[in-house]
């Protein structure tokens, strides 16, 4: 295995209180006996997880082990997929987010995604960033529009690089800025979630760092769960990791630990790179 | 030499020699119009109405015919067909929309005169009198199925990524739609229409019966029209020399007409966002 991107520095910020250890906080997200399918396959089995309030979770696995698929049963983006369905519980604050009656678009709002690959609207930078505050009417003012915008790509770390050019299109950024303009575009609704679907596969060890590096910043408001192929970046930045292989949930566990002493053999083998 | 290579050498020129062949066609099929239609050119010619044989008379009226012709068909055209191309990528599912693409398909394959039948039962008939009106629905059931099918196509080409990133948001399916896919995709669409729009400048058939022709400048819809195309079919048929040259002229200016439409397209949708 080799590191493809510098190791950012993970000590406490001290700013801040510490995050709460992950044992004692509340599940903000809990899933029960989740099963997935994509027409007749079967693409989940039995999923049972807990993510706790403000921690970053990771998703690890070979591809086509489920990772994404689960990811994106946790805000109904396979709801767009044709003859998907999902059977269990997955509850956000204690509310089953498949009940009859739930409102998607408001869950959607509560619970932000970043893609793998960076997808910026063809539109201005400002546009893109307000985008979600406009559909939501989330704003009553010009002012405050603006006010969220800048705050958004603050939060991402893209506003001195973009601040002077808010009009020109977004796809005229580096790929590293139109992936941390997805970031922006989604923290500008203030999720309470943010699921990241392998955010930095597609970019350079620098912006992978800086993606990381925000990542870690970002877990102090927000609870993250993100998908990653590289295990050296779920080390870095997550609290907590998840083991998925084929389908199932092999091991989930404080990352440290599941990166020095994992209690299954699978996951062993898995990390040390005997398979995948 | 290998086997392999002069094939290589044969097929390469085959298919060299059949592109230049048609694109030879081309360009004999322009130079002939220009030089049989330029002598009768001139500015006259461009704002009169048609004379009796020997007393000149120009195309004028049916260029104004044709440009009211273009208009009203893509006042019917373009809505109907851009919202049935919008409906078969972004909503369509099932059998409905089988049925829909399929008749549609079927549309583009339909001769434009049985198009032109068709108005004149639907419109001329009720109507008691040629129009405008009849003329214009004609063409523009003509453009439906092609503005539907490039629509259609340009939404498709718009990537799943863009409308997952509005979805996630938090964007009901028809923002994504009308604020992310169709903005998108708009210059492939603009170019789709404008090409609907030159294809049913050309035709002449469904105009026979429907707007009929004029030898007057017409702007009202319940009123027969002149247009380019017809006027070209009842010259190129008269029995006198003038009438002969003058269908060359009228022929040089629609192709100009179709050129011009053609090529503002390609500097329209030239811009990449």
């Amino acid at each position: 295995m080799t590191t493809t991107a510098p190791v950012p520095v993970l000590a406490p910020s001290g700013r801040d209180e510490p995050p709460p250890r992950p044992e004692e906080a509340p599940a903000k997200i809990s899933v029960r006996g989740l099963d997935f399918y994509y027409g007749r396959a079967q693409a989940l089995h039995a999923i049972a997880l807990d993510v706790p309030e403000r921690v970053v979770m990771a998703f690890i696995g070979p591809s086509g082990c489920g990772k994404s698929t689960f990811l994106r049963t946790l805000n109904r983006m396979n709801d767009t997929i044709p003859g998907a369905r999902a059977e269990g519980d997955v509850l956000i604050d204690g509310e089953d987010i498949y009940a009859p009656g739930v409102d998607v678009v408001e869950l959607r709002r509560k619970v932000g995604m970043v893609f793998q690959k960076s997808n910026p609207f063809p539109k201005s930078i400002f546009d893109n960033v307000a985008y979600g505050l406009r559909i939501n009417r989330l704003t009553k003012s010009k002012s405050e529009l603006h006010g969220r915008v800048e705050q958004a790509l603050r939060d991402a770390a893209l506003w001195s690089e973009v601040k002077d050019r808010l009009k020109s299109s977004a796809l005229g950024l580096s790929g590293g800025q139109q992936q941390r303009l997805c970031i922006a575009r989604a923290l500008a609704v203030r999720p309470e979630v943010v699921l990241m679907d392998e955010p930095a596969s597609a970019l350079d060890p620098i912006a992978t760092q800086k993606i990381e590096e925000l990542i870690v910043e970002l877990k102090r408001q927000y609870t993250i769960v993100i998908v990653t192929h590289n295990m050296q970046q779920a080390a870095r930045v997550s609290d907590r990791t998840a083991f998925f292989w084929l389908g199932k949930l092999v091991e989930v566990n404080e990352t440290e630990k599941m990166f020095t002493n994992p209690d299954e053999k699978l996951t062993e083998d898995y990390i040390t790179g005997r398979f995948g | 030499m290998s086997s392999r290579r002069v094939v290589n050498a044969l097929m390469s020129t085959l298919t060299a020699a059949c592109a230049l062949l048609g694109v030879a066609v081309l360009v004999l099929i322009l130079g002939y119009i220009a030089w049989r239609g330029v002598s009768s050119l001139s500015l006259q010619f461009l704002i009169d109405t048609p004379k009796p044989v020997g007393e000149g008379g120009g195309i004028g009226n049916a260029i104004l015919g044709t440009l009211l012709l273009l208009a009203l068909a893509s006042v019917i055209g373009l809505p109907l067909g851009v919202a049935a191309g919008v409906y078969l990528a972004e909503f369509g599912r099932g059998w409905f929309a089988g049925v829909v693409r399929f008749v549609s398909e079927t549309l583009t394959g339909v001769p434009s005169i049985v198009t032109g039948v068709f108005v004149y039962t639907l419109v001329v008939l009720p109507m008691r009198q040629f129009s405008a009106l009849a003329g214009g629905v004609a063409l523009g059931l003509i453009m439906i199925p092609v503005v539907t099918r490039t629509t259609e196509e340009m939404l498709r080409l718009v990537p799943a990524s863009l409308r997952e990133g509005a979805l996630a948001l938090g964007a009901p399916q028809w923002r994504v739609t009308t604020g992310v896919v169709l903005p998108a995709a708009a210059p492939g669409i603009a170019t789709g229409a404008m090409l609907a729009v030159a294809r049913v400048s050309g035709e002449t058939a469904p105009l026979l019966f429907t707007a009929f022709g004029s030898r007057f400048f017409n702007v009202y819809l319940d009123q027969p029209v002149a247009s380019l195309t017809v006027q070209i079919f009842n010259y190129a048929l008269s029995p006198y020399d003038e009438w002969h040259a003058q269908a060359w002229a009228a022929t040089l200016v629609l192709m100009t007409l179709i050129l011009v439409i053609n090529v503002s397209v390609r500097l329209l949708t030239r811009r990449k966002f």
